[in-house]
């Protein structure tokens, strides 16, 4: 016990001198990680809430090697999807590119607060979540340029990226919605105590077939969670000209939800942590409406400037940035140096461009795979061709 | 009537029955089954087969089915296995197309395919594209079923038939039974298969019955997807049909069979993929063709055949144009009188094989 007083008046308390001393900027010496603060605990906004008698905690706890990570793969997904920007406007990527940055602490938080075994399912801007959920940049960026190496071969393209128990990437506003809620009857049915991650939009929010979704699951107590990534503007209609409730944490009516804020990625993650218990506990289905801002519009062909202001994105850039976010609380509570950071940045830089290159050069899907894949587990068939002559092969 | 005929036809099966039967000194145990019991006993073998199958929509459990095809499937597997769905088609078509995604076999019921336009982006868009947009990577093993067609009294709403709808889309498949026999062995195919299948019964067709033999009732009785059945063989013409549409032809050909006509008469049993070398094979035999079926002409099922026809080694052995009989152009009316006359009968089905014979 004597030993024990020493440690606490003393020994402790110099250790902690040491630590603080140690963020002069002197450039020769390398600084171990045993100089950083280990973990601190961060205060973070409090949710709205609805048909909850508690929400998430108010504080949250982030390790240095959580901060590291979850700032690696934020700033992956910014540069990667700047990247597609570049290279559609090269018009190496053609059709439709819906770009994510600004919203990576969603798709990072939400990663954070499940397990990989979990499901999930998504819209259209999906390239993130293709990261989160098991992709590789390579294999994302030859999927928009159309290639062979492609996660889908080539033959699926921006919208249409699936990985294990990732399943899209979905072109229909609204469809992945009730799908979602499909999954996770199978993860129900199959009583894996696994769970399912269903997002939409702030455009699809006011889709019928989101309230029949509703329904079912909470009928059937579904082990789902609804999120709804609300960017203001669902293409080029602002939220207050489409829904006559902008309060979509609460459209699920008899759904407990929570309005979170999405631009933080460590009150994304613990509250996704709190509906993840919520959901494996059997209490059935729950809500999070994520507040989050996209920089780009609505696809590569929206400048974005039409329907809201310059003023106003430069100024969420500035304010609100994620991984700006991120980047500063880790700064001041030295549980990471500028150096670090941009040593990450220029690693995140060089995996972007080894992408863009593999992208630009792997060459297309061959011809002879066109008919391929139309059935799982079937005898190879003919597929008619464009005329009566050309009998195309087609295997599983 | 009608079933009096089935089971003269199937008269054939029974004495084969016989026959193999007679080593065994065992009597043939073929049954009488209607095409309703036909389908629940295919859906109870597989629900007992496979544990990742289950039933779901509009009264499947409770009810025992709005037309009773899942009676006692509920009392036997429970809320797990079949599911009451509330009436919201576009969403349980959604959750049904999503847990075959994560691995579950799902048999998703629309009380007529009708409502199934109200679900109908589930099916082509998320069921049917999916393998493909993936290269590979997320199949979708599903079944939709449900009666097609034109049904008795229900007028234009309820009264469509969809089969060139669905058969339209790569990435379906689309099956039409016309017997019990068709029913179980196709609708077992159908769940065992990995893709997704629209299933297309028949109101009309669901209280007949059927002659059963062994063979079909055993539990792995199986028909493949994608082949046509000669339900009668004959020299002079060739009928193809699908669906209840059959029945008639065989009427007919019972009719004109008195006048010395033979016709043939082709079973689909499959809309996609369809089986256009058994109608060839039958043409070159016989030079003439006339397709049946119940729904609207313009882009129709016939309308298929014939151009698949039309660009294949068959068109050199017709002796005269290929014509379709369908149904009327028109909404499906409601009275008696009108609504008979809008879907083929059997003496339209006698006049057109005569005008094509030219006799």
């Amino acid at each position: 016990m004597y030993i024990g007083l020493l440690q606490i008046y003393f020994i402790v308390p110099w250790l902690a001198s040491c630590f603080r001393q140690s963020g002069a900027r002197v450039v020769v010496s390398a600084r171990t990680y045993a100089d950083f603060t280990p973990q601190a605990t961060f205060d973070i906004k409090k949710c709205d809430l609805h048909k909850l008698e508690e929400g998430p905690p108010l504080q949250a706890m982030l390790s240095r090697e959580e901060g590291l990570q979850y700032y690696r793969t934020m700033q992956t997904m910014r540069r990667m999807e700047l990247k597609a920007d570049q290279l559609y406007k090269q018009k190496i990527i053609r059709g439709f590119c819906h770009l994510y940055d600004g919203q990576e602490a969603c798709a990072v938080g939400i990663e954070a607060g499940i397990n990989l075994s979990d499901h999930l399912i998504t819209a259209y801007r999906a390239h993130a979540y293709t990261l989160t959920r098991g992709g590789t940049v390579r294999e994302i960026m030859a999927e928009l340029t159309g290639r062979r190496g492609g996660i889908a071969k080539g033959k699926g393209g921006s919208m249409h990226m699936y990985t294990k128990n990732f399943y899209g990437g979905n072109g229909i506003v609204g469809a992945q919605v009730p799908l979602g809620a499909g999954v996770a009857l199978a993860c129900k049915y199959l009583g894996k105590n696994e769970l399912c991650v269903c997002l939409y939009g702030d455009g699809a929010a006011n889709q019928g077939q989101i309230f029949e979704t509703y329904n079912m699951a909470s009928l059937w107590k579904l082990p789902c969670i609804f999120i709804c990534e609300n960017n203001k503007y669902g293409m080029g209609t602002s939220v207050e000209r489409a829904a006559a409730s902008t309060d979509y944490y609460k459209r699920g009516d008899f759904i407990p939800g929570l309005r979170v804020d999405g631009m933080d990625i460590l009150c994304v993650r613990e509250a996704t942590k709190f509906a993840a218990e919520h959901c494996r506990s059997g209490k059935g289905p729950i809500l999070m409406e994520l507040q989050t801002y996209r920089y780009h519009g609505h696809s590569m062909s929206d400048p974005g400037v039409s329907y809201r202001t310059r003023e106003e994105i430069q100024e969420v850039r500035s304010k609100s940035d994620p991984i700006s976010m991120l980047k500063d609380r880790m700064l001041s509570n030295n549980m990471a140096s500028v150096e670090e950071l941009k040593e990450i940045d220029v690693e995140v830089r060089k995996e972007i461009e080894d992408a863009a290159q593999f992208a630009t050069t792997d060459p297309e899907p061959p011809l002879d795979d066109l008919c391929n894949h139309i059935f799982y587990n079937n005898p190879p068939m003919e597929v008619r061709g464009t005329n009566p002559w050309t009998k195309l092969k087609s295997v599983s | 009537m009608a079933s009096l005929r089935c089971f003269l036809r199937s008269g054939k099966n029974a004495v084969t029955a016989v026959l193999r039967r007679e080593f065994h000194g065992t009597p043939p145990a073929a049954v009488q089954v209607t095409v309703r019991d036909a389908l629940n006993q295919a859906m109870d073998e597989e629900l007992e087969r496979d544990e990742r199958v289950f039933l779901l929509g509009e009264e499947v459990a409770q009810y025992d089915g709005a037309y009773k095809v899942s009676r006692g499937l509920w009392k036997k597997y429970g809320d797990k296995r079949i599911i009451d769905t509330p009436i919201t088609e576009m969403g349980f078509a959604g959750i049904a197309v999503g847990a075959a995604m994560a691995g579950l076999r799902p048999i998703c019921e629309f009380m007529t395919f009708n409502f199934s336009m109200q679900a109908i982006d589930q099916v082509i868009n998320s069921a049917a594209k999916t393998y493909y947009m993936s290269a590979g990577l997320q199949s979708v093993p599903i079944v939709f079923r449900g009666p097609n067609g034109a049904s008795a009294g229900v007028a234009a709403q309820h009264s469509q038939c969809f089969a060139a709808w669905y058969g339209h889309c790569p990435g379906l498949k689309v099956v039409s039974p016309w017997s019990a026999e068709d029913a179980r062995g196709l609708l077992k195919s159908a769940i065992r298969d990995d893709n997704p299948v629209v299933f297309l019964e028949n109101e009309l067709m669901y209280g007949v019955p059927f002659e059963m033999s062994e063979e079909v009732q055993s539990k792995d009785f199986l028909i493949p997807i994608g082949k046509a059945k000669i339900e009668r063989q004959g020299n002079h013409i060739t009928l193809v049909s699908h669906s209840r549409m059959v029945s008639l032809c065989l009427d007919a050909a019972a009719v004109l069979a008195k006048e010395g006509i033979e016709c043939e008469v082709i079973n689909m049993r499959t809309i996609r993929p369809l089986d256009a070398e058994a109608i060839e094979t039958s043409i070159m035999k016989t030079n003439h063709l006339v397709t049946v079926e119940g729904g609207w002409p313009q882009f129709g099922i016939g309308a298929e055949i014939l151009a698949w026809i039309m660009e294949g080694p068959a068109f050199n052995y017709l002796d005269a144009p290929a014509v379709r009989v369908t149904g009327v152009d028109i909404p499906m009316p409601y009275a008696k009188i009108l609504e008979d006359n809008s879907i083929p009968q059997i003496k339209d089905i006698i006049f057109s094989v005569k005008k094509t014979l030219n006799v």
